[in-house]
């Protein structure tokens, strides 16, 4: 019987949907309230993003005539069942996370692809004018930002050794001095995510001012509430994965210390995206191909040959 | 022109150390300038109901009419009632006016003032018609 | 992928004001685009026509927020040009002030609209913030934010004292410093470069053809502005520069903004210096004399035109406004074609539209093909036609 609960509470609670879904409802706080100090403003209070979710949750679903209805209702729980399942690759609370094995980097990145797949085929089945234009800018800005954070992530795998997360975070740990070098790949990293999550500057595809809500145009009520926590959730995995991958996991720290260093890096990280998202207005759909393919690749490229070199002497 | 990257983060950062620039209304009062044309003040001794200020406003807001209680006339010297000043009084319709201030500026008697009152919504229509005695 | 035609309004979030653009689109680029406008039509015109002169001074101001000072000062300078009236210099200096006070309030508004519209928030916010500096000062100068009201027959209607000058010329300090850091962040902050270079191009000969005016003509090269052309008020005592610039895209016209605004601090500095002394009104009667009069004035987004026709009465018998979006409206569906959908935006807000100040009816009758435009008589006795064949009875 313990047998069938432990992996159920491992999915279910911690570090699974109850522990991603608090921590990111507090994120989401921290974003909006950062980036309304930083623009001179008063901000929401702390209250705000679970009383949006919970608005949302309890209004009416409305489905376009023309639209394929299974596909409509069933893509959001697509999208948060694959980024639950991603989480425990990564190492949380010790540098072990609680499913590893070899080549277990490229199934997180998988599992993190599917939610954008999710993203256009949501667009594409509401067959309004605005969902498809959102929907095709998705699929214009997955070629963008895909290869860079999958080359750059191709970086340290070269230099620890081996493909797997957990190994990754131990090796940073023996050898701290080895973070420093591989920044130019960090920064790719980060800009990249940032593409993923659609955020300021990339968030072409749902930018309210040009087409109304991009692929999220015909959703409403708890689909909507189920995409949007989808993308807060998206965040903290990421989060988690460059820290991991990047700066060397938790440490030797483990158990209930360990869990808090790891709250204070993630949390570090998400404030990069903060900023980002201050800084800058949006892009154009073609720019950010263009931008990607120019410096983002070429930092990755670098960044992989100079492992090679570091790795062979 | 140069490109800088990130141009307005360092002044945005600034900003985490400051007070922010939203006023915190209704709970303090808002300031407002000594010159500002709120809601329109009648003082009937003044008016002589010449009703200039009904020609010229340009919604119909006001309405000089004829008070029910006149002054009662009083006896001079030699025994003869003196005729009193006409008493008037003014309907102002709080939901027409546009708070433009001409009847104060054409009135040659200086019977109409602005205040600065601007906190004038309510929730039934009959209370925005102000009957000024 | 086959052709899609979308509606860009009249409901849209990135559109102020109700108006409609039909885009034919090829993927993300335009093919084409119309423009079909018409639905903030109110019948100014007309109701002007039942209202004495100063009636009309309060209905005209409310044709617009943002410029309502302008539509005022170029009806009552027509006004005054029949009745034949000469204004003190004192009241041409204060309406210059609120003139130049507004010209500053219409393009730091628009700053940030046009921030706002690129996904730019928090140059947006600041924008915003720094406008209510003007917005204070025209209070303590006319005694409400918008819709100022200082105009009246004959000069204007309150003075300027010594400490609201004072207090003036404080906050157009902080302006300056504010503004002159936004020309730093509109000309090298990369994504804003990005998205407005190349973007919306207007040729300079097309521009001449098309009759662009204000700001969207000066970011092409074209050097008219009625402040220089027909000097009005004091502006011929005034030491001023017109703003050019050479690139017939968006950025000019940020840029031509953006400089006007510091051209427009320097305006206030020069006459808040030395303000002529003198009575600041004089007395007009009621009834304005037979005559016509037609006036040009250089609003914040361009030339406007107000024709006022006068019979003796108290009444005026015609007035006829021309908005100076309704002349740069011409030029957008150019702008448009051959651009991206992610444009679109950006070069329908860089003309800085204000439909409040366009719309007037015209029926386009498809069976017989030809256009007419209804006046009020005609308009009346076709809606009453239309609701009685529905069964809607009048009593």
């Amino acid at each position: 019987m313990i047998d069938v609960l432990i992996p159920v509470i491992y999915i279910a609670i911690f570090p699974g949907f109850v522990f991603l879904g608090i921590y990111s409802t507090i994120i989401q706080w921290v974003d909006r309230k950062l980036t309304a100090i930083m623009h001179n403003r008063v901000g929401p209070p702390i209250y705000q993003p679970i009383a949006d979710f919970i608005k949302l949750i309890s209004k009416e679903v409305i489905i376009p005539d023309n639209a394929d209805v299974l596909m409509f209702k069933s893509l959001p729980y697509v999208a948060i069942a694959s980024i639950i399942v991603s989480i425990l690759m990564i190492p949380v609370y010790s540098n072990n996370a609680i499913i590893k094995f070899q080549g277990d980097i490229i199934v997180v990145l998988y599992l993190l692809t599917i939610p954008t797949a999710t993203f256009f085929l949501a667009g594409w089945s509401s067959t309004s004018p605005y969902s498809t234009i959102g929907s095709m800018r998705v699929m214009t800005q997955l070629f963008g930002y895909e290869i860079p954070l999958f080359l750059s992530v191709a970086g340290p795998c070269i230099i620890a050794g081996s493909w797997s997360v957990s190994d990754i975070a131990k090796f940073f740990t023996e050898h701290p001095s080895y973070i420093f070098l591989n920044i130019p790949a960090l920064i790719s990293a980060l800009l990249a995510s940032q593409g993923k999550l659609e955020r300021v500057p990339f968030d072409a595809p749902h930018a309210k001012n040009e087409v109304v809500g991009g692929q999220f145009t015909e959703y409403s009520g708890r689909l909507l509430a189920l995409f949007l926590l989808s993308i807060d959730i998206e965040m903290i995995v990421l989060a988690a994965f460059i820290n991991a991958v990047f700066l060397g996991g938790v440490f030797k720290f483990s158990g209930f210390l360990g869990f808090i260093i790891f709250i204070i890096k993630t949390f570090f990280v998400c404030l990069v995206f903060v900023l980002f998202k201050v800084a800058m207005a949006r892009v154009r759909v073609d720019q950010v191909v263009k931008f990607s393919w120019k410096y983002l690749v070429s930092l990755s490229i670098f960044q992989i040959f100079l492992n090679l070199y570091i790795k062979l002497n | 022109m140069a490109k800088k990257p990130l141009r307005i983060l360092p002044h945005a950062i600034k900003h985490l150390t400051k007070e922010p620039a939203t006023a915190k209304y209704p709970f303090e009062k808002a300031k407002v300038y000594p010159n500002f044309r709120g809601r329109i003040v009648f003082d009937s001794e003044k008016c002589i109901g010449c009703k200039m200020c009904m020609r010229v406003c340009p919604a119909k807001a006001i309405e000089i009419v004829l008070s029910s209680e006149q002054p009662t006339p009083q006896t001079g010297p030699d025994g003869n009632p003196i005729p009193a000043k006409k008493k008037f009084d003014c309907i102002m319709n709080l939901d027409r006016c546009v708070y433009c201030a001409q009847c104060v500026d054409i009135c040659p008697k200086k019977a109409l003032k602005s205040s600065q009152d601007f906190e004038l919504a309510q929730l039934k229509r009959e209370k925005l018609k102000l009957h000024y005695k | 992928m086959s052709k899609m035609q979308i509606p860009l309004g009249p409901q849209h979030p990135a559109l102020k004001e109700p108006e409609n653009f039909m885009l034919v689109l090829d993927g993300e680029m335009i093919l084409d685009a119309t423009v079909n406008l018409g639905y903030n039509h109110r019948g100014v015109e007309k109701a002007a026509e039942n209202r004495n002169y100063i009636q009309d001074i309060y209905l005209i101001e409310r044709i617009c927020g943002i410029c309502s000072h302008s539509h005022v000062s170029c009806y009552i300078n027509a006004v005054e040009e029949i009745a034949k009236v000469e204004v003190p210099q004192r009241a041409k200096a204060i309406r210059t002030i609120v003139a130049e006070l507004e010209r500053i309030h219409s393009h730091l508004l628009w700053l940030g609209v046009a921030a706002f519209e690129l996904g730019y928030d928090t140059l947006f916010m600041y924008t915003w913030r720094d406008r209510e500096q003007v917005l204070d000062c025209l209070e303590l100068l006319t005694g409400n934010r918008v819709h100022y009201g200082i105009n009246t027959i004959g000069g204007v209607r309150r003075d300027i004292t010594k400490e609201q000058a004072d207090e003036i010329l404080k906050k157009i300090k902080y302006l300056h410093e504010r503004t002159s850091y936004y020309v730093g962040v509109v000309t090298e902050e990369p994504t804003f470069l990005a998205r407005t270079q190349n973007v919306g191009k207007l040729p300079k000969d097309i521009a001449l053809e098309l009759n662009a005016v204000g700001p969207t003509a000066r970011a092409s090269g074209i050097e008219i502005d009625v402040r220089k052309d027909e000097p009005y008020f004091i502006y011929d005592q005034l030491d001023f520069k017109v703003i050019t610039y050479h690139s017939e895209d968006v950025f000019g016209r940020a840029v031509v903004r953006v400089l006007e605004v510091i051209e427009s601090i320097k305006i206030i500095e020069q006459i808040l210096k030395n303000l002529p002394e003198g009575p600041i009104s004089v007395k007009v009667g009621w009834k304005i004399g037979p005559g016509e009069a037609v006036f040009r004035y250089e609003a914040p987004r361009g030339e406007d035109i107000h024709y006022v026709k006068a019979n003796g009465t108290e009444y005026p018998e015609r007035v006829k406004v021309r908005a100076p979006t309704l002349a740069n409206f011409q030029s957008l569906p150019y702008c448009l074609k051959n651009g991206y959908l992610a444009d679109a935006v950006i070069t329908i807000a860089a003309i800085d539209p204000c439909m409040s100040c366009t719309d007037r009816a015209v029926v386009y009758d498809i069976k017989k093909g030809k256009k007419e435009i209804f006046d009020w008589e005609e308009l009346r006795k076709y809606s009453i036609e239309f609701y009685r064949k529905k069964g809607v009875k009048f009593s």
